[in-house]
């Protein structure tokens, strides 16, 4: 398996390689899609060089990056390039790893599941076989490598590509089971940019399920665990953010950093929701909404975490799609990370009920988004709301795919239980409803 | 002896006798006004007349209450003593002073208003201060003053240093904000002559009529506050109040074609009487040759006297009219000055002032831009140091990393730099360097900036007008031709001595560029709440699907036992004789 990993790696940092070097460089760093206030490079550059000016990158309101950022560029400037480069290749290796470990426990909780009689007998072609299975990393690895999204965010140089590897690290250590290294990581996802914060629960349900501890509320080992876990959670991002205290002896990056991702006051276009409905936003209503879109990304972990209990890493794909969808500032980049995942689900396909439509709405809206810009910002023939057209019909279909793909995952485990071909009660071919 | 003793005490009698009297009337009247205009053709044909009114007080406002004012305005007076201002400068300006082909002005206001304070050490809220005296000066002069905010104020480190008397320059005491969008008009000059001691109904002021002062291509009107000492061992403070107003005369316009002058040509009257209340009124009007041997221009009726000075480095000739002279109004009542040119202008022979700039808008579409000014050094052969001042408005947000300084092909780096980036909404960018120009160069600053897409309350009633951003200032001291000579304030003319002279190699100049019109992308103004739905149906399309996967189960569906509809089409299919649904 290592050979054509690194083909594709290969493949994956000549296309890099070629796009720095080519004058497309400069058009894609701009472009609003790849480069939001958060993650633009143009804003670390600055940010650095207002550190060298002697004034606080935190004291205007160009810098958004946390100080771990300032820490690691301020001596790898020169590389930056190599550093994103090889970034984006520890995250697919990481990636492919994952869902290396990921088959192998599918395929033991299937056995057993069969062993145990809790399949019906005819669904032998729903199950997951190994030679089904083999390739599923490797695509992985590919989807994230080879995806034009991951490419332009990597050619742009925005910081997402380091978000991503963060999060990737993260889950390759939860997979592996490693209670430390995942609270960490997720410590680290979470100081960088705020929503991570929601994976805390799949990643504590899968391992709990790893340590065969049962998600009872009044199970004691339940809680015991749960406390382990998040107190090394806590403790690992309190000292990440007193670290972060002692590069610039302030705490100024907390409001420029956490209060910037809450409160969304740069309006710059991008592929969200936020920005246009807090253009036209009546001013007396403006801290309402905003807590209420804040409120939408972090409320569905709990409905989620009840439902998919025994599906944590599901549970982990379908939320950061809600993060990628509702955080305030996305980026492609956090698309390109959940759509990373897909070949994971393969096995659905036969389920998807407008996979066609919704591809082909996602494929067009990204090719619409340069175009209306262009129309918008250059020629002046559209104003805001072309754009502002595209953004809402690329966030329906990512909102229906990520739904799409819920749905399907639940009707396999219902057929899965309760056989393939269902009958009447008069013996007649039935139709599935949710009711 | 004796005879030479009362010789002497006669002497010492009439040296003291006129001082007694003269220190009684001193007593009484301790306050000056000094008016004189200055009438200067510029190098394109067009005429510059600089209007200065200089109330001199020797009173301390800051200290004693001060409860009888007579020349000086009481609302001005009682501003400066109630907010503790130091030093006060506000300009109200209509039109740019175009420095390339009119040369160094004697004063340069942005165009807008500028206002720019000086508070005393004493004040511990200076923010506060700041914002009660824009109020205030908002109602006195009818400018909206008041839209002066934390938006649009900044406190420069090095460009404005005070003009009058000062120990110690803590400069958290200085508050400096331009406001671009400012139009001048006669509701500002009426307020403005109010101030003056004999309104507009005497001395030099009658010429100060609206409708040809705003028929022009420069107009500039501003008061001027500081402190200055008393005498020459400065034991005591005066308070100075300057009033000036510079207009420009446009050749094309108002010429009608002859580029002859004269007062009611320009201002559509002409001098009748004195203001009672002046101790000094004087017109004078520059008639320096261009090149040593020739005259330029002929000055009627003749003038009481010639005046020679340097002024900006150039030797500078000036004919005078002392309107207090008895000799001016014996003949007819009315003075008008006119102004003859002896040969025609040769453009050739047009003077490039040492130092001047331009500005301008780089770039576009409606995402980035560039701001790029172009600083002219022309002197042959002198280097010197300029100290530039940009204030960009937060909503083009500037990136520093970006700024490039070029001169004659490399870069030049600044010595000095001040930058305080903007935040949102509260305060802008501040950007302040010294410059070094080498002689004769042209020196280039581009800086970057990206355009903000601001909530659809923020745009003005026209959004696509564009934004304006302020003037930048130059301030430099510039290396004089000619060495100049110490200037005592009280005996030379207002014009010379508006700014502190420290050595006479140099002159002080302060300019200001073009200011810019920046446009920004804006939202659609009639979309509000179309907006708010659709969003929010986004999101409730994902709440809905969710909702749905995650509360409902799957069900084998049950057949319906048969709704109306299908009874009604089984009654039907009864009567045509075919099997029921």
């Amino acid at each position: 398996m290592a050979a054509p990993l690194v083909l594709v790696v290969l493949a994956a940092v000549t296309v890099r390689a070629a796009l720095y070097r080519s004058s497309l460089a400069v058009f894609i760093a701009e472009r609003v899609e790849v480069a939001s206030p958060l993650n633009a490079w143009k804003r670390v550059v600055e940010g650095l060089a207002l550190l060298d000016l002697g004034v606080s990158p935190y004291s205007g309101a160009i810098f958004h990056e946390t100080p771990l950022i300032i820490y690691l560029f301020h001596f790898l400037i020169e590389y930056a390039e190599l550093v994103f480069m090889i970034t984006d290749v520890l995250t697919a290796v990481a990636l492919y790893l994952a869902i290396q470990d990921f088959n192998k426990v599918v395929f033991k909780k299937q056995k057993l599941l069969i062993e145990l009689d809790k399949y019906a007998p005819d669904v032998a072609e729903l199950i997951q076989t190994p030679m089904d299975m083999h390739y599923i990393p490797l695509k992985v690895a590919l989807f994230y490598l080879l995806n034009p999204y991951t490419v332009i965010s990597c050619v742009a140089k925005s910081t997402c590509a380091i978000n991503n590897f963060v999060i990737a690290f993260f889950i390759l250590a939860t997979i592996k089971g490693s209670a430390f290294l995942s609270a960490v990581f997720l410590a680290l996802a979470t100081y960088q940019s705020l929503y991570p914060l929601t994976l805390f629960a799949p990643a504590l349900l899968y391992l709990l399920q790893r340590q065969f501890i049962p998600i009872k509320l009044k199970s004691k080992s339940f809680w015991l665990y749960t406390m382990q876990y998040a107190s090394l959670y806590l403790c690992s991002l309190v000292v990440i953010i007193c670290l972060s205290f002692f590069l610039l002896n302030s705490w100024d990056f907390i409001p420029s950093v956490y209060g910037f991702i809450l409160s969304v006051p740069d309006l710059t276009p991008n592929i969200g929701l936020f920005w246009y409905f807090f253009a036209e936003m009546f001013e007396h209503f403006s801290l309402f909404f905003v807590c209420v879109f804040q409120i939408n990304v972090f409320f569905y972990t709990i409905p989620l975490a009840i439902k998919l209990k025994e599906h944590p890493v599901f549970f982990m794909f379908v939320q950061l799609a809600i993060i990628s969808i509702f955080k305030s500032y996305p980026t492609v980049g956090d698309v390109a990370l959940y759509m990373a995942f897909l070949p994971v689900w393969s096995h659905l396909y036969r389920f998807l009920r407008n996979i066609f439509i919704l591809s082909c709405v996602l494929i067009f809206c990204s090719f619409l988004f340069p175009v209306l810009w262009h129309l918008w910002i250059y020629a002046g023939s559209a104003n805001s709301n072309f754009y502002y057209a595209i953004t809402l019909t690329f966030n329906i279909g990512q909102i229906l795919l990520i739904s799409d793909y819920f749905y399907a995952f639940l009707r396999r485990e219902y057929y899965l239980t309760h056989g393939l071909h269902l009958t009447r009660q008069d013996g007649t071919e039935a139709m599935l409803v949710l009711k | 002896g004796r005879m030479a003793a009362a010789l002497l005490l006669l002497r010492l009698l009439l040296a003291a006798g006129p001082g007694p009297g003269r220190a009684d009337a001193g007593r009484e009247r301790r306050d000056a006004l000094r008016e004189e205009l200055l009438l200067s053709p510029l190098p394109t044909g067009d005429v510059a007349a600089t209007f200065q009114f200089r109330t001199r007080w020797d009173a301390d406002l800051q200290r004693g209450a001060v409860s009888h004012y007579r020349l000086f305005p009481k609302a001005l007076g009682r501003l400066v003593a109630a907010l503790g201002v130091r030093e006060l400068h506000l300009a109200l300006t209509q039109g740019f002073w175009r420095t390339r082909y009119w040369g160094q002005p004697p004063l340069q206001a942005p165009a807008g208003a500028e206002l720019w304070v000086w508070f005393q050490p004493t004040v511990t809220d200076v923010d506060k201060a700041w914002k009660e005296l824009s109020n205030i000066l908002s109602g006195i002069f009818c400018a909206s003053l008041n839209f002066i905010d934390s938006t649009n104020t900044v406190i420069p480190t090095a460009s404005f240093k005070p003009l009058g008397l000062a120990n110690g320059t803590d400069h958290h005491l200085l508050r400096y904000a331009v406001l671009p969008r400012e139009v001048v008009c006669t509701e500002n000059l009426t307020p403005w002559k109010k101030l003056l001691p004999c309104g507009s109904k005497a001395g030099l002021a009658v010429l100060l009529k609206a409708e040809r002062l705003f028929h022009s291509s420069y107009h500039s009107q501003a008061v001027h506050i500081r402190p200055i000492c008393r005498d020459a061992s400065c034991l005591a403070v005066s308070w100075e109040l300057r009033q000036t107003l510079t207009v420009v005369f446009d050749f094309f316009s108002s010429g009608q074609g002859k580029k002859d002058w004269s007062l009611f040509k320009m201002f559509s009257r002409t001098l009748t009487d004195t203001c009672p209340l002046a101790s000094q009124s004087k017109v004078y009007v520059d008639i320096s040759p261009k090149n040593k041997e020739k005259e330029l221009l002929e000055v009627s009726p003749p003038p009481t006297s010639v005046h020679e000075a340097v002024v900006q480095g150039d030797k500078k000739t000036y004919a005078v009219y002392d309107l207090l002279s008895p000799s001016l109004f014996n003949t007819s009542r009315s003075l008008n000055v006119q102004l003859k040119w002896k040969r025609p202008q040769d453009s050739s022979e047009m003077p490039i002032p040492t130092l001047h700039a331009q500005r301008y808008v780089g770039g576009y579409g409606l995402q980035t831009g560039q701001i790029c000014t172009l600083i002219y050094n022309t002197h042959p052969y002198r280097a010197f140091p300029v100290i530039l001042l940009e204030t960009v408005p937060w909503y083009l947000r500037l990136y520093v990393h970006t700024l490039t300084i070029i001169t004659k092909g490399k870069e030049n780096k600044p010595s000095y730099i001040h930058y305080q980036p903007a935040q949102d909404r509260r305060r802008p960018h501040l950007l302040e360097m010294l410059i070094q120009l080498p002689a004769n160069s042209v020196t280039k600053i581009t800086i970057q900036f990206e355009r903000a897409l601001l909530k659809w309350t923020e745009y003005p009633p026209d959004p696509n007008h564009g934004f304006y951003v302020g003037s930048s200032v130059l301030s430099a001291l510039v290396p004089s031709v000619t060495a100049m000579k110490d200037v005592d304030v009280e005996q030379s003319p207002l014009f010379t001595s508006l700014f502190p002279s420290s050595d006479g190699s140099s002159y002080f100049v302060r300019l200001y560029t073009e200011p810019l019109l920046v446009n920004l992308p804006t939202p659609d103004f009639s979309m509000p709440y179309n907006v708010i739905c659709l969003t929010c149906t986004v999101v409730a399309v994902c709440y809905g699907s969710f909702y749905n996967l995650l509360t409902r189960t799957f069900h084998v569906e049950e057949p319906s036992r048969g709704g109306l509809a299908k009874r009604l089409a089984n009654v039907i299919r009864k009567f045509r004789g075919v099997p029921p649904l």
